[in-house]
C-alpha cells in the first residue's frame, strides 16, 4: 500500500476522527528505519487498548507494532482471547475469525496475497494467545509449519486462559493451581519452541517482552525470514498479572524475574542455516547503509 | 463491474478469454460431453478463474478435489493445496477470501459437520467462497452412502444453499454461483449441494461451454466490506471489530449484522432468478397431487410422475433449486390447487417437508415421504406407492422400503 492510499480527501479531512488524521500525517508507514524508538515521537499503529491496567500484553503490542518492518504491506491474524480486545485499535488490517484457526487463516491469506501480488512482499503475522496456539489450534499451528507456510507466528504466552478467567492451559507450569486444574496442573509446560524447531521453523525465539530493543530485533528477524525462507515462531512471555496475583506495576518485574538464566523464559533462540545466511546478508546491507549515511553526513558537514 | 468489464476480451495465462458471463453461459455454443459428476466439477472450475482451492479427501468428493489439483498443475488455478482437516480447510478458504481471492472447495458428510463452525463465520464475514457439498451419511454407524441430512444444518448458517439435481445443473450452477454470490449486495458464500455418488459417480451427457472462455476474475474491491490486503482503507480495520465488546452498541451491531446477512440472502433472489430462470421449476401445477422435491429426489419423482401418467393419474412436480433463498412464495403459488403435497427425501428427518410445512397454507395436505436414508436408493415405485396410498388406491406392498 502506498501512503497515498490512506490520504483523506481534503473536503472530508475535518470530519475524520482526530486519531485517524494523525495516523495519515504522523504514522511511520513506509519508513524503513522504523522501530521502538518511534514510540513517543511518531503516531503509533495502536491507538489505545482495552486490556487491564499494566498488562504486559499492551507493552508487547506497542513494541511489535513499532517494529514491523513493512506495516503498509502487513496483514495480521489474531484469535479469540485478550489479544482480540486490542486488534480493533490496530492500524494494520487484521482478521479475527474463530478460536484456534489463526494459522489456517494465515495460510490461506498469505497464499492469496502471493497469488494477487506476485511482485510485492505482503507480510502476514499471526498473533494469538497460548490457548489458541498450543491447545485448540495446535494442529493448525504445526501443520502450517510442516507445510513451510511463509508467515510469522507470535504466541503471547501468559501460561493460562486469561480472557475466560484463568483456566489451565498447555503452556501453564506444572503444579500451578488454576481453574480446571483444581489440584494443580499435572503435566509439564508444553515445549513448543523445541517442537517449532523440529516442525520446520527457521527462526524460533523464547523470551519476555521486558526489553523493547530485543523485541524490535526478533520481530524484524522473524518477519524477514518468514518472507524469504519459511515459518518463524516467537513465544513471548506476557504474564497475566491479574491471574498470578500481581499488581498493575509489577508486570515488568515479573518478566525480568522470569528471564533469568535458570528460569523458563531465559532468552533462547534457534536459527536455521538458510536463515543465518539471510540475517548475515541483511546485517551487511544495514552496515553499508549506515556507512553511506555517515559518508553523506560527513559530506554535508564538510 | 468496471474493473471486471475491463478484463473482458483479454486472455489469461492459459489462453482462455475472459468472457461476458451472460454471453458465455447463455449464448455461446455448447458441446455435449459424456462425463462423471466429478469430471464436470473439474470442467466448471477450469472455466471459473479461481485463485485458490483447498482440498481434503473424503468420499464421495475426493475425486473432484483431486481433479481440481490437476487443473492447478496445468495452471488453471492460482494456488492449491491439501489442508489437514475440513475445519482447517474451511479456515484456509476463509483466509484466502479475506485476502481477496476467488476460492473453491469441496466437502461431504462428516467433513461438512467437522467444518461447521466456519460456515456462519463465512457468512458473517461476507466471504463469497463456493463450496461443493456431495452429501453423504453423517450418522453412526458410519456410512459413506448418499444421504442429505447435512443440508439441514447448512440451511441455518446464512450461506446460500442450492441443491443440484443433475450434473448439468452442477456445471451451470458452479459458474452462475460465482456471479450471484459475488454481487456487492449479496457477497455471501454458496453451498452448492448434490446427492453424493448419484451425481458425482455416474456419467451423464453435459453440455459444456467453450473451453477457451472463462469467467472474468473476482474483483475484491466490489465487496461490501474491506478486503484484508492493506490496499483498501481504512487501515484501522478489524474483521470483525465488535467481538466481545459487552455493551449496547455491540449488541445492536451484532443483531443488525445478522439481519443484514439474511437480508443479503434475500437480495440474492433477484440475481438467482435471472441467472437460474427461477428458484423452482414446475410441471402440471393444476394437478390434485403435487410432488415437491430437491436434488436427485426430483429425478426419481419425475419417473414416478411418468409412471402414474401411464395409469391415467395426473401428478404435478415442483423442483426446488434453491433452499436459501427459500422459494416460499413460489411454492405457495405452485401448490395452491393441490389437495395433496408429497415430499420425498433422501434423509431420515424430512427437512424439506418441514420447510414446506412452514410455507404453505393448510399444511395437513403435506405427506412427508417417502424417506430413504443411510444410502438406500429411492425407486420411483415407492413414490408411486406413496401417492396411491394418499389417493386411497391400493398399491402393491414394497417390503422393506419406506413410505
Amino acid at each position: 500500500m502506498s501512503k497515498e492510499r490512506i490520504k483523506i480527501a481534503e473536503e472530508l479531512f475535518d470530519i475524520m476522527p482526530a486519531e485517524y488524521q494523525d495516523l495519515v500525517k504522523r504514522a511511520t508507514y513506509g519508513n524503513e528505519q522504523r522501530g521502538w524508538k518511534d514510540i513517543g515521537n511518531a503516531k503509533e499503529l495502536i491507538e489505545e487498548h482495552s486490556l487491564c491496567a499494566g498488562c504486559p500484553e499492551s507493552m508487547a503490542f506497542r513494541y511489535i507494532l513499532a517494529s514491523l518492518p513493512n506495516p503498509e504491506d502487513t496483514v495480521m491474524v489474531g484469535s479469540t482471547g485478550c489479544t482480540s480486545l486490542v486488534f480493533p485499535h490496530v492500524a494494520v488490517h487484521n482478521i479475527h475469525s474463530l478460536f484456534g484457526n489463526q494459522n489456517a487463516i494465515a495460510s490461506g491469506l498469505k497464499r492469496a496475497l502471493t497469488v494477487r501480488f506476485p511482485d510485492r512482499p505482503k507480510d502476514v503475522v499471526v498473533l494469538a494467545g497460548d490457548g489458541a496456539t498450543v491447545d485448540i489450534g495446535l494442529d493448525m499451528t504445526l501443520q502450517a509449519w510442516f507445510r513451510q507456510e511463509k508467515f510469522t507466528t507470535i504466541c503471547f504466552d501468559n501460561e493460562l486462559y486469561a480472557n475466560t478467567g484463568g483456566q489451565e492451559s498447555g503452556l501453564m507450569q506444572k503444579g500451578f493451581v488454576a481453574k480446571m486444574a483444581p489440584v494443580g496442573k499435572t503435566f509439564e509446560k508444553v515445549r513448543l519452541p523445541e517442537i517449532a524447531r523440529e516442525s520446520g521453523c527457521h527462526y524460533v525465539v523464547n523470551c519476555t517482552v521486558s526489553k523493547p530493543n530485543l523485541i524490535e530485533k526478533v520481530i524484524k528477524n522473524a518477519v524477514h525470514i518468514a518472507r524469504e525462507i519459511g515459518p518463524t515462531y516467537l513465544q513471548l512471555y506476557t504474564p497475566c498479572i491479574l491471574e498470578i496475583g500481581k499488581n498493575s506495576m509489577e508486570g515488568l518485574q515479573e518478566m525480568r524475574d522470569s528471564e533469568k538464566p535458570t528460569e523458563r523464559f531465559a532468552y533462547k533462540e534457534y536459527v536455521s542455516e538458510p536463515a543465518k545466511e539471510l540475517l548475515a546478508e541483511l546485517a551487511a546491507k544495514e552496515k553499508e547503509r549506515k556507512a553511506e549515511a555517515k559518508k553523506q553526513l560527513a559530506g554535508q558537514t564538510a | 463491474m468496471a474493473a471486471q468489464a475491463s478484463f473482458i476480451g483479454q486472455k489469461n495465462k492459459k489462453g482462455q478469454v475472459y468472457s461476458d458471463p451472460w454471453h458465455m453461459m447463455n449464448e455461446a455454443p455448447r458441446t455435449p460431453s459424456f462425463f462423471t459428476g466429478s469430471e464436470v466439477i473439474k470442467e466448471a472450475v477450469r472455466r471459473a478463474s479461481c485463485d485458490m482451492m483447498v482440498a481434503y479427501p473424503i468420499t464421495p468428493q475426493s475425486e473432484a478435489a483431486a481433479l481440481c489439483g490437476e487443473l492447478f498443475a496445468e495452471g488453471y488455478i492460482g494456488d492449491y493445496f491439501r489442508g489437514e482437516s475440513e475445519f482447517a480447510v474451511m479456515s484456509q478458504c476463509a483466509g484466502a477470501a479475506f485476502g481477496g481471492a476467488r476460492v473453491f472447495t469441496t466437502t461431504a458428510g462428516p467433513g461438512t459437520m467437522r467444518a461447521m463452525e466456519n460456515f456462519p463465520m463465512w457468512a458473517g464475514a461476507r466471504l463469497p467462497i463456493q463450496m461443493i457439498v456431495t452429501c453423504r451419511g453423517i450418522n453412526s454407524p458410519l456410512s459413506i452412502q448418499p444421504d442429505t441430512l447435512e443440508i439441514s444444518y447448512l440451511m441455518q448458517t446464512g450461506m446460500l444453499v442450492w441443491h443440484a439435481e443433475t450434473a448439468q445443473d452442477f456445471y451451470d450452477w458452479i459458474l452462475k454461483g460465482y456471479m450471484v454470490s459475488e454481487e456487492p449486495d449479496v457477497h455471501l458464500p454458496l453451498a452448492l449441494c448434490c446427492d453424493g455418488f448419484f451425481v458425482t459417480h455416474t456419467k451423464d451427457m453435459v453440455d459444456l461451454t467453450p473451453v477457451d472462455m472463462c469467467l472474468p476474475p473476482y474483483d475484491p474491491y466490489r465487496s461490501p466490506v474491506p478486503c484484508m490486503d492493506m490496499e483498501c482503507p481504512p487501515v484501522r480495520m478489524m474483521r470483525d471489530p465488535f467481538v466481545m465488546k459487552s455493551n449496547y452498541i455491540s449488541y445492536a451491531t451484532h443483531a443488525s449484522w445478522q439481519q443484514e446477512v439474511w437480508a443479503a440472502v434475500e437480495r440474492s433472489r433477484k440475481h438467482t432468478i435471472r441467472w437460474m430462470d427461477g428458484l423452482i421449476e414446475t410441471e402440471n401445477t393444476d394437478a390434485d397431487v403435487i410432488v415437491v422435491a430437491s436434488g436427485t429426489a426430483v429425478s426419481q419423482s419425475r419417473e414416478a410422475v411418468a409412471m402414474l401418467e401411464e395409469e391415467g393419474i395426473r401428478v404435478g412436480l415442483v423442483k426446488v433449486k434453491t433452499l436459501r433463498p427459500w422459494p416460499g412464495e413460489e411454492i405457495r403459488e405452485a401448490t395452491k390447487h393441490a389437495k395433496h403435497i408429497i415430499v420425498p427425501e433422501f434423509n431420515v428427518i424430512g427437512w424439506l417437508a418441514r420447510e414446506v410445512s412452514a410455507t404453505v397454507q393448510n399444511n395437513e395436505r403435506i405427506h412427508a415421504g417417502p424417506h430413504v436414508c443411510g444410502g438406500m436408493t429411492m425407486p420411483p415405485e415407492i413414490i408411486v406407492a406413496e401417492i396411491k396410498t394418499v389417493l386411497g388406491i391400493k398399491a402393491p406392498s414394497l417390503a422393506g422400503r419406506g413410505g
